[in-house]
């Protein structure tokens, strides 16, 4: 069925290749704009000793050229997936910390991009074959709204209706059904860009022929509705895997400080404002990386079930 | 005078020489007088109502958060219960909406007029209301700037590459293809919390300091990161007019590069700049009120309205209109310009509508 010519093959490696680049750019660029901050990272700490600092330094690995020290860096990421230590947190690697966060986070996620999809699918197709009616107007209205609301406007409004106002869900990400409200908040945009974009392509989709030559031979409407407009209309929806990936990651970040979830991006700021800067490095390319290969995947899936596609 | 005419005679109609009437001159006269790139355009946009009733929201909102804070008698900054030589009146902070204080009160019933607090006072006893269409001022200032910046940057990167096409091009697309892939959000939070402590030292007692580090330091990310899709649709519309005749023969005219980019090039692809600076506004306001959310936005006591939702979530019991408003306002300003830049698209290039 997927047949791979030279051209998509040749088209994937570039791509690989354009994320291998990508993700080293992203190391490279926070490695050195971390390290250009003036002082370094135990200015500002209690007041230490020369001594003490000093000895710090030495500990960390600080007191090294910064080529050096980059390329130790980069070394331990690529061969040990180390981190190093964070510096606020004392006796715990980055590596840790962020595994932690992760367990929430990547729960709160995944649901939140499965009922996206589920929703946004189903939403979608039934605006596109109701057309014109008062219901697809309706979906349409609340979409546009849904996607151009900020993710912490969104997440402050729910807190305060449900919350706040009508007490039926807990306001804090760690109480029993805590989640809920986080979930729904990072799933409405998503839910909205895929119904929008369901609705599209299933409208461009019902216009094409052999969906008439489907009808004209009695295909029973629901067949032809799934079996046929469905599958094709469903397309363009895998290129969103990238973006929503990277909209869920950065809502997270906000949506995790509202809701007080113990989760990966609470961390993540509360490392950049107590200045922990191997926990930011580490936590920032790590979930680049994330971005980045979600990114490759979804356009070589994309490419390959479609190969007329040309995304250049 | 029925008689036929008969070739190689001439007949002439002295009538057909006289002057023509007035009558006779309406049949010259075009039905539709002829109409430019531009007026098309608008008409096709006044048409658009949705895009034309957003236009109305932003210039409103727009031109009241420029006046008002000039005619307002609070400014955004002065804590009411701090007066020179009195002790703190506390009775200022946290008011509801049109409450009064005691000390203003007192001043109603002795028949004073007192300004009402529209959206009443924060902790600090700061006049709400105009915080607020302060902080609209900041976003939409942050949001237009760095539209600005991208314009200016996007645009001379993506003609160069565009038509000076061969290795420059290659170069400077493999930099807009990895520029791109970064993820932006995490990329804009990492420069800006780096930014924020390097550059509040090093801008301390100039002009800019009055801006705020934080400000300058979105600015240059703004300069940094997102150029490149600017910079991309430049360079695809610059390759595809630069294989025009009306290029050549300015090249053949002994035109340089820069004087074909400025004067050919650039104004053929006025339409599209025109629509993505429109639609980048709002995703700049946007990046700005996250920035601020999370605590690396403008300098306190300046307002954004990312900032003013922030502070709101700590009073968020007793206190949820003062997140609701700056939201609402935040959202209705987003939301227009993005139903606003559609319609633009709609307008002035039907080929762009998606």
């Amino acid at each position: 069925m997927f047949i791979m010519n030279t051209k998509t093959l040749l088209y994937i490696l570039k791509r690989i290749l354009l994320a291998l680049v990508t993700v080293w750019v992203v190391i490279t660029v926070t490695f050195f704009v971390m390290h250009a901050v003036p002082g370094g990272p135990f200015v500002g700490e209690k007041a230490i000793t020369e001594a003490a600092q000093k000895a710090l330094e030495a500990k960390y690995g600080l007191d090294k050229p910064l080529f050096t020290q980059y390329l130790t860096y980069l070394k331990d990421i690529v061969t040990k997936f180390d981190f190093g230590p964070s510096l606020k947190q004392r006796g715990r690697t980055v590596v840790q910390i962020i595994g932690d966060g992760m367990k929430t986070s990547v729960k709160i996620g995944l649901i939140a991009a499965v009922i996206a999809l589920i929703l946004g699918i189903v939403m979608g197709s039934f605006a596109a074959l109701k057309r014109n009616t008062i219901a697809d107007r309706i979906i349409m209205v609340l979409t546009t709204a849904f996607v151009s609301m900020p993710s912490f406007i969104m997440g402050s409004l729910l807190l305060v209706l449900f919350a706040v106002k009508l007490k039926i869900l807990p306001a804090n990400g760690a109480a029993a059904g805590g989640l809920i409200l986080p979930v729904i908040t990072l799933s409405l945009s998503p839910m909205a860009y895929i119904t929008r974009l369901t609705r599209s392509s299933m409208l461009d989709v019902l216009g094409q022929d052999y969906i008439r030559t489907a009808k004209a031979k009695g295909v029973p409407p629901v067949r032809v509705i799934f079996g046929h407009a469905l599958k094709n209309s469903l397309l363009p929806v895998i290129t969103y895997f990238g973006p929503m990936l990277a909209y869920i990651v950065t809502g997270s970040l906000v949506v995790e400080q509202i809701f007080a979830v113990p989760g990966i991006g609470r961390a993540y700021i509360t490392s950049i404002t107590g200045r922990d800067y191997p926990m930011i490095m580490g936590t920032t390319i790590i979930l680049a990386a994330l971005i980045v290969i979600m990114n490759l995947l979804s356009d070589i899936l994309y490419k390959i079930v479609d190969p007329r596609i040309n995304l250049e | 005078m029925a008689d036929k005419k008969k070739s190689f005679t001439m007949h002439i109609d002295v009538n057909d020489l006289l002057p023509a009437t007035e009558e006779e001159k309406a049949y010259v006269v075009q039905m539709r007088p002829s109409t430019t790139f531009f007026k098309d355009g608008m008409k096709r946009l006044v048409k658009n109502r949705v895009a034309f009733v957003s236009l109305i929201i932003i210039v409103l909102i727009t031109l009241s958060a420029i006046i008002l804070p000039m005619v307002w008698p609070y400014s955004y900054e002065a804590m009411l219960g701090n007066r020179p030589g009195k002790p703190m009146d506390a009775s200022f902070n946290n008011l509801k909406p049109f409450e009064y204080s005691r000390t203003e009160q007192r001043l109603i019933d002795a028949g004073e007029s007192v300004f009402p607090h529209i959206f009443g006072t924060d902790a600090q006893g700061r006049d709400y209301f105009i915080r607020v269409v302060y902080g609209t001022r900041i976003s939409l200032a942050v949001g237009f700037f760095a539209s600005i910046i991208v314009l200016i940057i996007g645009t001379t990167v993506g003609a160069v590459s565009g038509y000076c096409g061969g290795k420059v091009d290659l170069v400077i697309m493999r930099i807009v293809d990895i520029i791109y892939s970064l993820p932006d959000m995490l990329m804009v939070i990492l420069l800006a919390s780096v930014l924020k402590q390097t550059l509040g030292a090093a801008i301390d007692g100039t002009v800019l300091a009055s801006i705020g580090s934080n400000i300058i330091s979105l600015f240059i990310v703004f300069g940094i990161l997102y150029w490149v899709s600017m910079a991309r649709l430049i360079r695809g519309q610059i390759l595809s007019l630069r294989e025009q005749e009306y290029v050549l023969a300015a090249q053949a005219a002994g035109a340089s590069g820069g004087w074909i980019i400025k004067k050919h090039l650039l104004p053929n692809c006025m339409s599209v700049i025109f629509i993505s600076v429109a639609l980048q506004i709002p995703s700049a306001i946007f990046t700005e009120s996250y920035l601020s959310f999370i605590g690396l936005g403008v300098n306190a006591p300046m307002p954004s309205l990312g900032s003013l939702a922030s502070d709101a979530l700590n009073g968020l019991t007793s206190y949820a209109y003062r997140m609701v408003i700056p939201a609402a306002v935040i959202s209705l300003i987003v939301l227009s310009l993005n139903l606003f830049g559609d319609g633009l698209r709609d307008a002035f290039d039907p080929k762009l509508n998606t």
